[in-house]
């Protein structure tokens, strides 16, 4: 039984619990700023939104601006979005290129690679002036893994992939996809809510609310033709929820030969489209065996610690990110990212039959937009009425994608970095065994980027 | 596919008999809108026909390339209707009053259809907060004998750079 402030994690009740002062309280914002998002490695975006050199997209990553671009040389850089004579923000166009970053204050101009390379008047700085040391900071660390371009504003944060644990296998399932990489597609879903960000973190790996929050969408899936018992069916293999270290988890099934793969859309609308769908797997297989592309045909639910969510429905993959500005308020910002080599067809069929499902105008995520907003509203009773229950499949040594592991491990990490209290794993941490993993990552190319 | 261009061919002046009636027709459907009369509004659409809403970032976005936000044929259409009105989108369970006002109506007949471009305000009220979506229709008219129209293609391009703080779009823009 351990019971701090916040968690209750009871393995013999069992019973787990979070106090909703957790979720409403500005102190435990102020703490997540300085034990999460100062010290974790944040998602800042993907190598393939930024096509030239010179491009560049402005970007919030834990409450800090940064211009995320491609330096002159094409190399993907993080700058701090700030002129380091006065502060201010320098780039204020979501997106674009430049060859030169200038603030119009007092006309400091700076390189992509963020050296200050002119500024009106510089003798009056006299000659021992140090140019140099006025260069925009880059973040202490920023790698990529799989195109995902992480930062850590942490100078002592382990290596990404040391962080990322057992998630790394399931961003080469994405990856995996296509030989040419992955294509982050143009348009953005830029949204909120008015509620804590760590509900949408329950939110996006919650198996339990689809039945009732988003029974339209079942619906219209219905409508359409697609037999329910089918598509959420898996051969031998229903999804699981999976501890996969450092607060990442993942819900998913091993194998989507049948079923889940395509469970979310409505169904092919051409013989042609599911030909061309067909083939890919051929070659898929071809490429990285049958076990594997079983794997990556069987989507996934991906939470990356502590605030990127992949959810990948093959036909669909959404990569979606937030950030608290207040306790009852976030941004969201979700992108849909497929093979750079799509088929036209089925990169057609991919807009029109799944795509906008999914978003804050789609059939499903306005209603959970509603949901989380109304939980917001419920803990203005927090201190009648404190608790949350998580406790779902907590007796389930294999829980099902229904239940809650994946919703308690982000919460144990959270306790852990904002609380200081240790918690024992609930269940072994997983790893995809190494003679599973990707072709391309045991021939060490592709994944990781240099 | 007629052009898209969004000034051609809408000059300066236009006919005005035309423009009345289409003017009517935006009215007539604003109103069932606002009266959450959706199986109504329905009915005003070709079986053909799409309605449109582009990311915010990608106002002129190419619905065969970009991600929209809405991008529905008559069957999405129709289970957007269905939710709205069944009581299961919760989003907008208990319903929001909504308010639209539509102005700066420019149209042209183009072979068969009548090509309308307009500015929309629609305010979306309830209890807890008043959203405000400003934007432009691009709508494809045909001519038909009930109500002078049907819609074959309705896109609603918003102005809002960012859904924010609205956070959705769960009412008909």
């Amino acid at each position: 039984m351990h019971a701090g402030p916040y968690v209750i994690d009871d393995r013999e009740a069992p019973k787990f619990r979070i106090n909703r002062s957790a979720l409403v309280d500005p102190e435990v914002l102020e703490r997540e700023r300085r034990l999460i998002f100062d010290t974790c490695w944040l998602y800042v975006g993907h190598e393939s939104e930024l096509r030239t050199a010179n491009e560049f997209r402005t970007r919030n990553v834990g409450g800090r601006p940064v211009i995320f671009l491609r330096d002159s040389a094409s190399a993907i850089r993080v700058l701090t979005n700030s002129c380091t004579h006065r502060g201010m923000m320098i780039e204020t166009r979501p997106e674009g290129t430049a060859r030169f970053l200038k603030c119009f204050y007092h006309g400091w101009s700076f390189s992509t690679t963020g050296e200050l390379v002119a500024m009106p008047d510089e003798p009056s700085y006299g000659p021992n002036f140090d140019k140099a040391a006025l260069c925009l900071p880059s973040p202490p660390h920023v790698d990529s893994y799989a195109g995902f371009v992480f930062l850590s504003w942490n100078p002592d944060a382990a290596p990404l992939v040391d962080y990322l644990a057992g998630a790394t296998a399931y961003l080469d399932l994405v990856g995996d996809q296509s030989d040419a990489g992955l294509q982050v597609i143009d348009g953005t879903h830029l949204y909120s809510m008015r509620a804590n960000w760590k509900l949408l973190v329950e939110n996006s790996i919650d198996g339990y609310h689809a039945m009732t929050t988003h029974h339209r969408y079942l619906k219209m899936l219905k409508d359409s033709g697609v037999d329910l018992g089918t598509a959420f069916s898996s051969k031998g293999s229903p999804p699981r929820g999976y501890d996969l270290g450092n607060g990442h988890a993942v819900i998913a099934a091993v194998d989507g030969s049948q079923g889940t793969a395509l469970g979310l859309g409505r169904a092919f609308p051409t013989e042609s489209a599911a030909r061309k769908h067909r083939e890919r797997r051929d070659r898929l297989v071809e490429q990285h065996g049958e076990e594997w592309t079983n794997r990556m045909l069987a989507g996934r639910n991906l939470l990356i610690f502590p605030n990127l969510i992949v959810v990948d429905l093959v036909m669909g993959c959404t990569v979606r990110t937030f950030y608290p500005s207040a306790p009852d308020y976030m941004e969201i910002n979700a992108w849909q990212i497929q093979p750079a080599d799509e088929d036209s067809e089925l990169h057609e069929m991919r807009m029109t039959n799944f795509l906008t499902f999914w978003g804050p105008a789609g059939l499903a995520t306005p209603d959970d937009v509603e949901a989380l907003e109304r939980c917001q509203l419920g803990y203005a009773a927090h201190r009648s009425a404190p608790w949350n229950d998580i406790s779902r499949g907590m007796s389930n040594p294999t829980p099902g994608f229904t239940e809650e592991l994946q919703m308690r491990v982000f919460w144990r990490h959270w306790d852990t970095l904002v609380n200081g209290q240790e918690h024992e794993p609930e269940v072994p941490l997983y790893r995809i065994a190494d003679e599973h993993v990707s072709i391309r990552r045991r021939q060490g190319v592709g994944s990781h980027a240099e | 596919m007629q052009s898209e261009a969004r000034t051609e061919p809408f000059g300066a002046s236009s006919d005005t008999a035309l423009r009345t009636a289409v003017e009517d027709f935006l009215s007539f459907e604003a109103a069932l809108l606002d009266d959450w009369r959706l199986d109504e509004w329905l009915q005003l659409f070709t079986d053909d026909c799409t309605y449109h809403v582009p990311a915010t970032d990608r106002p002129d976005g190419d619905p065969l390339r970009d991600l929209f936000l809405i991008q529905d044929d008559y069957f999405l259409l129709a289970q957007r209707v269905d939710a709205l009105m069944n009581g299961t989108a919760w989003a907008e369970s208990p319903r929001s009053t909504t308010q639209r006002m539509i102005s700066n109506v420019r149209c042209a007949r183009v072979s068969d259809e009548v090509l309308v471009r307009a500015n929309f305000l629609v305010h979306r009220c309830t209890p807890r907060q008043t959203d405000v979506y400003p934007g432009r229709y691009e709508l494809t008219l045909v001519e038909a004998r009930e109500h002078g129209f049907q819609i074959r293609r309705r896109k609603a391009v918003l102005a809002l750079p960012v859904l924010r703080p609205a956070g959705r779009v769960s009412i008909i823009l």
